[in-house]
Formats: C-alpha cells, structure tokens, sequence
C-alpha cells in the first residue's frame, strides 16, 4: 500500500487489517498519535485524513491506502507551530499530556470546518476526546485563543 | 546501619506506632549526609557536586528525582533548583536520576500517621519528625501524597544553593579571588573584570571541593517561584515530541502483551498457541505469572495474536463472586473485633440530645485508568538488567525485579521515565515484574512490553469500595452530635503486602479527611472498621479522602437541612481551624452563596481538610429537559505560598473535576469473580460538555508549602450531592450517582 504522511510518501508490505495508529506507530516509527483505548473511545490517536479528523486506531491500512495522512508533529513543530499549538502553549493545557495529540488534532479539524464556532459547537466537536487529567477548562480556553488568533 | 536499617523495615508501620518506632533511631545517624548515587555511574569527563547536580562537557544536568504523572513534578523540581544555580529553566536538560534512597521523601511518611495537619501540639511535630527520619533510614524513594513540592521546598532549593557557591569557590581559586567577588548568571560564574567560566568548565575543580553550605535567597529576590511559570515539558506536550515509555526504541527491541487470568492471581493451567504462532511477526509466546506473553515485531501483531491464543485459566479464587457479596461483606465488618480505629471521640454520641437522623452512604471500587496503558520495556542479561518505565516507587521496582532475575540490587538499573497520568497507579509495578519476566527468558533483547486497555482495566488494583453509617442529632437549629463509621479495605495493608511488607497498626486512609475534619462538636465519633482483605486496593488520588470528603460532607449537610440552618453559616458556626473557615468564607463569597437562583437550580458546598489543604467548594447546577446540568464550580483553597499560579490552578480545577466525573459516572463492579468493565466505554469520566464553568482561587495567605495534586478532590463529589438536593429534593447517598439521576 502507498501512504503519504506528514508529506513523505512511504510505500509498505503490511496487513490489510493493521489499524492505521500502528502502521503509523510501529511501522513509520511516528510516535506523535497515541494508543488510549483502541475502540475510538478516548481520541488519543486523532490524525487529519485528507484533512478530516479520524481516529486512526479504527482506520485500517487498507482503508488509508493511498490517503494523505497528518499527524500532530506534521501539523507544526516546535520551530514552527500551527496556531492551534501556539494556543495550547499559551494557554499550557497540558498535564501528563497523553491526550492533547488527538485534542490538538481535533481542535485544528474543527476550525477547518467551523471557523468560528460557539461554545456549544467547541463542546460537541471534542466531547470524543477524554482528558482524564481533566485539562479541559483550558481546552476552552486554548481554542477560544485560537479563534482569536486566527480572526486577527 | 544495616541492623537498623532491617528493625526500620520490619516495623515500617502505618499507623501510630510509627511514632514511638521513629524516634528510637536517633539524630546522628539520621544527619549524616546521604551518599550522592551519581558517582556510581559517572560518565567520563563529568562531575556531580551533590545528589541533583550532574555537569559534563555539554553543561548541567539538573536531577528531578519525584516521578512526573502530569502535576508537573519534573517542571517545579527545576524551577526550585534552577532558582539558587542560576541556570535556564527552559534550556536545562533533567534526568529522573537512578532509583536510590537519597532521594528518600521525607514528608510522605507522616501522611500514615493519624495526626492531623491542622494540629501543631508536641506530639504532632514529632510524630511528622519522626516520619523524616523512618523515610531516610527506608531510603523511601517514593512519590505521592501531594509531597513532591513540600519534600523538595528547602531541599533543591539548597542542593542548587550549595552547587553554586561549590563552583564560584572553584573559581575563586582559580582566578585568585575571594568568592564573595564572584557571582552567577545563565549557568556561569562572572568575574569582576566581567570574564564568563561556564559551570561545565569549573565542574571538575568544584567536585574536589568539600560542599559549600549557602544560605537560601529571600524569596523577594526570586526570579521565577511565585509567579507564572512555563511548564518545561509544555512545547513537546503541545508537538506530539514528547516521548512516553511506549514510544522508545531500541535496536533488536521485540514489543509485547501480556494477557492474565481474568480472575486476578487465579493463573494460567495451559495454553494452545499454535494459532498465535503461525500469525504474521510473532517470535513466541511465552508463560508469565498468571498468564502469557506475546513476542512480536509489532504492537499490534502481538496483541491481535494474544487473541488468538487459546488459554485454560485455573479457577482459584481470592474474593467473593459479585459486588453484592462485598457490600454484604462491608456492612459485616462494622463489628467490634473489626475495628480499626476511632481516633476521634469526644463526648458521648449515644447520649447526645436532640432530634436523631440516620443514613447509609456507599462508594464504589475505582480504577486509576490513566491514559497511558501500563507499560515497561526491560533488557536483561547475566551481568545487569535496564528498566525504562513511570513509576513512582523506583527502588521497590529495582528491588522487585533484582528479587526476579536473583541479581543483586546494584545490577539492576532503572531508567524512570514521565507518565500519561497515574492517580496512584504508577504505585502498582506488576506490568514491570511481568517485562522481567518475559526479558529473562530472552536475555539480551530489549522487551518493550505494553498492556491493551482491556488487560489494562480488568487488572487493576482499586480505590476501595466503602460503606459508611452515619449518625447525628440535631437540636435548637444547630447540628449536636456527629457519628460517622466507616468500612473499608485497608490500602496500606495490600499495597505494602504487594511489596513484601508488613503493615501493622491502624490504617489512617480508612478514616482520612473524615476522623481530623476541623470540625468542633460535643460529641463527635469517627470510626474506621477494616474490611477483611479481598480485591487488591491502591492508592487512587486523594486515598482515603476521595469517599471520606462525600461521607462527611453528605452527613453534614444532611444535618445541617434538618436543623434548619444555612450550610456555609452552620459549618462556619463548627469548624475550629482558621484557614478552613477562610477558605469557606472565600467561596461562598466567589459563588455569591445567598445570591439568588431560578426554579430548578441550586447550589450545593462541601468544605474538606486532605493533604494539609483546606478546600471548599461550590457547586451551581439546574435541572433541563435533558437531565442535571453543572454551570459552575467555585474552589477556594489554602495551599500555603503558591509557587506557580498556573499549575496550582491546573492541579486543583483537574482534582475537582476528576472526582466529578467518577462521582457521576464510574465503578469497578464485580460479577464471576471478575471486573465487568473493560475500556472507556463502560467506564468513563467527564467529557467537554459536562465541563461547568470553573473559578479556582488558591488564598496563599499561610506560610505553609503544600501540594495541590489531591486536595482538590475530596470536596468536589459531596458539594455536587448537596448541590443536587437543594435544586431537587433528592438525597443521592451513592455513588455513581448516575445510577439514580439523569445528567444531561
């Protein structure tokens, strides 16, 4: 199958059943998405597909074959952040920090999709993404700063 | 030392024998400076200049012994040392350090003790001496009870203090000058003339030298404690570049799963592997304790191979069947020859005046669950084994493991590692004996073993279950008497068993938060009766607290309705202890408490003393088509010097709300012997949209150093309860509570 993450195309021998979060994970060595619950309860392996945020433990191999894929460290780096990152460090969400991969992830997707979302859409759109830390007052409040920072 | 060292041992107790044990071993040997483990292990060309300073030729290497579950341990340990070496918090490297006790925590040992926080007689202050010394002989290299920042106050702060006037020593005497000439900056010393040493350049110099001892810089000075800090893990949190234990590698690594009896300890009689073996990527499948492993090139191949063995499990059994069998079991072990303790006892309860209410309140068994499933990677050979994992206790790990590969304990070296969460499961060790396991029966190939979230939840060791009877009278509008009996599993008693050790005397989490409540009454009674061993309990954030904070506050609300009073009036009428009425007063004042509210809202408050931290709490909620709402929280807690406001007011809003969501939602039931839930689906916490609107204050107005990992806790289920009955009349005495409540 031919797969192009965070821009580099890769060409793989694998399973057509192998979850795209291990593919990514174990077979790329792209260490950014995280395993939490394997049945797309908890959003720690949220990836864009094509731009769309998707949990990757529940996209197989074959399903991605040929997809354009970016995980949270093609979506900025720490030389070069995306808004929603920039937002997330200001505003330091992060606790043991496990989740905020797949929140970031989603985050980014929703203002892709929804620029300028109320308070109950900023709800809605990241309730799949459990922070058992319970970071998310400042989950509210990096986005709300991302918002800002995007309309500006 | 070492006879001492094995009495210490032996009589590691949990209660309050603890106190006249501790005081036996004497001041000498208890000042005697630790030895620095970094000189085992120091690499060539680099120099330590105390437990927590290591320099070579790329600069400093600041150690941070206290594990990292997401409070931020690793980032305050910095700041603190960084504060007195003048270093850069934000370029600095840190290391863990190895396992070793002279990183003993001195403060978590008292947390055993029934003494309460708020009690500053005699007794009380030698009794938490004591606990300073017993932690020093274990070498209690040990991480939990909120004690990282209180443990390490004075002394990274000193360490830091020392190493820098040990290098401007170094350089005095190089340069010919008197010390006092030089100063620091940005990890170097600065001559008169303005000519710049980097600390890597003077290290070798200063580690021949005896320790300068500094006085520590009067907080007004302080660059960075005190004000807002950036995390130092914050930019890699926020990239995906921070690396967990399940995301090393190393060359010739093998990953693995582990899949155990589904009945805890009842083993594995045989296995069919054939299926498992012919699957794509798998190396082998190999027995472990009470179950087996899969070898795999992957992850994921492992586990889907896990599946595909076909396991007889043997059918010993340790517990009652169902959860109806333990509550029946709880409420049997409110007898006389039960009881564990009653440290609180004033006046005569049976005899108290007034009209008499009874209730019944129950907590179910918890799951840590942090995010990251628990996993090690081990590399064995004959010579010495490496162990790259979380954990909180790394000596006990290093002497588990030694206890496995019947190496000695200087073989075994243990790599600690940050953690996606922990709530007290980074405690627990059996996924790391398992790695060893595995490890030695592949000596020289690095393991990298990682539990499904399935394994992960049906093997747990619980926050216990808890049945509490209360009893009250209430009269001339006031509360009269309080009487609160508590039944539970004894946490000390399995957690030490789990390590091989003993723990005798009373086990003070039966009754924390509930027994030293600063509450003052005629007649007040706090019972804690222990619950014969059965399921495996742990330490679950804020221990005994998080059923005792609802038990009491429910208890107490419940009487305070009854006698017709105000909640926060009738509580501040009761409470003795300063700080906590100002907490009280501080967040009925933040939530506006006799403010008005709509038809179906109400407001409920709780008030807890856990971990030396008084916390009261607010809660607003309204009924909606869709069920209970929560709008707002308001936390008002007294921590003492707020040395970083941000993550002060992280910890606290995330104890708080991380008690919400199991106070609403979650428990471990039991049914075959066996857990019924299995992932996130079946037991989950709170999610964005059932987040209220959250106000956190943290008062700093004592001169105290507390942590604020737990405390936030306690007080967060009682205030939702009481919050509940106000807006509808309905007395939730059980928790989860959405076993009764629609929330919306």
């Amino acid at each position: 199958m031919r797969i192009t993450v965070d821009g580099t195309p890769h060409e793989l021998d694998i399973e057509a059943d192998m979850p795209l979060l291990w593919l990514l994970r174990d077979e790329l060595g792209i260490h950014g998405p995280k395993y939490g619950c394997g049945i797309a309860q908890c959003g720690a392996c949220t990836v864009h597909l094509d731009g769309l945020a998707v949990r990757s433990c529940q996209i197989t191999a074959g399903e991605a074959d040929g997809a354009e894929i970016t995980t949270i460290e093609g979506l900025g780096t720490p030389e070069a952040l995306h808004p929603v990152q920039q937002a997330w460090i200001e505003e330091q969400v992060a606790q043991c920090g496990y989740c905020q991969s797949g929140q970031i992830m989603q985050a980014a997707s929703l203002l892709v999709l929804n620029p300028n979302p109320t308070d109950d859409e900023i709800d809605a759109a990241m309730s799949g993404n459990l922070c058992r830390c319970a970071s998310y007052p400042r989950i509210r409040a990096a986005i709300r700063r991302a918002i800002q920072a995007e309309g500006a | 030392m070492g006879r001492l060292k094995t009495i210490a041992r032996r009589t590691f107790l949990i209660g309050s024998a603890a106190v006249a044990g501790g005081v036996a071993f004497g001041i000498y040997a208890y000042r005697k400076p630790v030895e620095n483990p970094l000189l085992a292990d120091l690499p060539p060309g680099a120099a330590t200049l105390n437990p927590y300073v290591l320099i070579d030729a790329e600069g400093v290497t600041l150690i941070t012994p206290r594990a990292d579950v997401g409070q931020g341990a690793v980032s305050i340990q910095t700041y603190l040392l960084a504060e007195e070496l003048d270093v850069d918090p934000a370029t600095i490297r840190t290391d863990f350090g190895p396992a070793s006790g002279a990183y003993y925590n001195g403060k978590v040992a008292a947390e055993g003790m029934p003494l309460a926080a708020w009690d500053d007689g005699l007794v009380a202050r030698t009794g938490r001496g004591a606990g300073d010394v017993i932690a020093k002989f274990l070498g209690l290299h040990l991480t939990g009870g909120s004690t990282t920042v209180p443990d390490s106050y004075d002394k990274l702060r000193a360490a830091g203090a020392s190493a820098r006037e040990t290098l401007k020593e170094a350089a005095a005497q190089r340069l010919g000058v008197d010390r006092t000439a030089l100063r620091t900056e940005d990890g170097a010393v600065i001559a008169p003339d303005g000519t710049r040493i980097t600390y890597a350049d003077l290290a070798t110099e200063a580690a021949t030298l005896d320790p300068v001892e500094a006085a520590l810089r009067d907080p007004a000075d302080w660059r960075w404690l005190g004000k807002p800090m950036r995390r130092t893990d914050i930019v890699a949190k926020s990239t995906g570049t921070f690396r967990y234990g399940g995301d090393l590698v190393f060359d010739g690594m093998l990953h693995a799963t582990v899949v155990t009896n589904p009945v805890m300890g009842a083993g594995l009689t045989s296995m069919d592997t054939g299926a498992a073996l012919a699957m794509r990527g798998v190396a082998a499948v190999l027995p472990v304790t009470d179950g087996f492993a899969v070898l795999a090139d992957n992850t994921w191949r492992a586990m889907k191979a896990a599946r595909a063995v076909v396991p007889v499990w043997g059918t010993a059994t340790t517990h009652a069947a169902t959860t109806d069998e333990m509550w029946q079991a709880h409420a049997d072990a409110m007898t006389e020859a039960n009881r564990d303790s009653r440290f609180a006892d004033d006046g005569d309860v049976d005899a108290a005046p007034g009209t008499p209410l009874a209730a019944d309140y129950r907590a179910p068994f918890l799951h840590h669950a942090p995010l990251e499933p628990a996993n090690a990677t081990v590399t064995y050979t004959a010579e010495r084994t490496d162990i790259w994992t979380a954990t909180q206790i790394p000596t006990f790990i290093r002497d588990a493991v030694a206890g496995i590969t019947g190496q000695d304990a200087d073989q075994v070296h243990l790599h600690n590692l940050a953690s996606g969460g922990s709530f007290g499961h980074r405690l627990e060790d059996i996924w790391v004996r398992q790695t060893a396991e595995i490890a030695m029966q592949r000596p020289g190939t690095p393991i990298r073993m990682t539990w499904s979230r399935e394994q992960d939840m049906a093997h747990g060791f619980l926050r216990p279950m808890a049945l509490a009877r209360g009893r009250g009278t209430v009269d001339a509008g006031q509360v009269r008497s309080f009487d609160l009996s508590i039944a539970a599993h004894s946490v000390g008693e399995s957690q030490l068993g789990r390590q091989g050790l003993p723990a005798a005397g009373p086990d003070v989490a039966i009754v924390a938060a509930a027994w030293d409540a600063p509450y003052a009454l005629p007649d007040r009674r706090v019972t804690g009766y222990r619950v014969p061993a059965g399921v495996g309990v742990s330490s679950w954030r804020s221990v005994g607290a998080s059923h005792n904070g609802f038990f009491h506050e429910s208890l107490m609300d419940e009487l305070i309705h009854a006698a017709g009073a105000d909640p926060v009036e009738e509580r501040l009428r009761l409470i003795h202890h300063a700080p906590t009425r100002q907490v009280l007063e501080t967040v009925a004042d933040m939530a506006s408490w006799d403010g008005p509210l709509g038809d179906g809202r109400g407001r409920g408050v709780a008030v807890t003393f856990a971990f030396g931290v008084p916390c009261a709490q607010v809660i607003e909620v309204s009924q909606t088509d869709a069920g209970l709402r929560l709008d707002r929280l308001w936390l008002a807690a007294e921590v003492g010097r707020v040395l970083d406001p941000v993550n002060i007011e992280s910890q606290l809003s995330g104890g708080a709300l991380f008690g919400l969501g199991h106070a609403i939602g979650a428990e471990i039931t039991f049914a075959d012997h066996r857990p019924e839930q299995s992932n996130f689906h079946d037991y989950d916490s709170l999610r964005l949209w059932q987040v209220p609107q959250v106000e956190v204050r943290a008062l700093g107005t004592t001169g105290e150093i507390r942590g604020a990992g737990e405390p936030g806790l306690p007080a967060a289920a009682p205030a939702l309860a009481n919050a509940i009955f106000a807006a509808t009349g309905t007395r939730l005495r059980e928790m989860p509570f959405a076993k009764t409540m629609v929330f919306a």
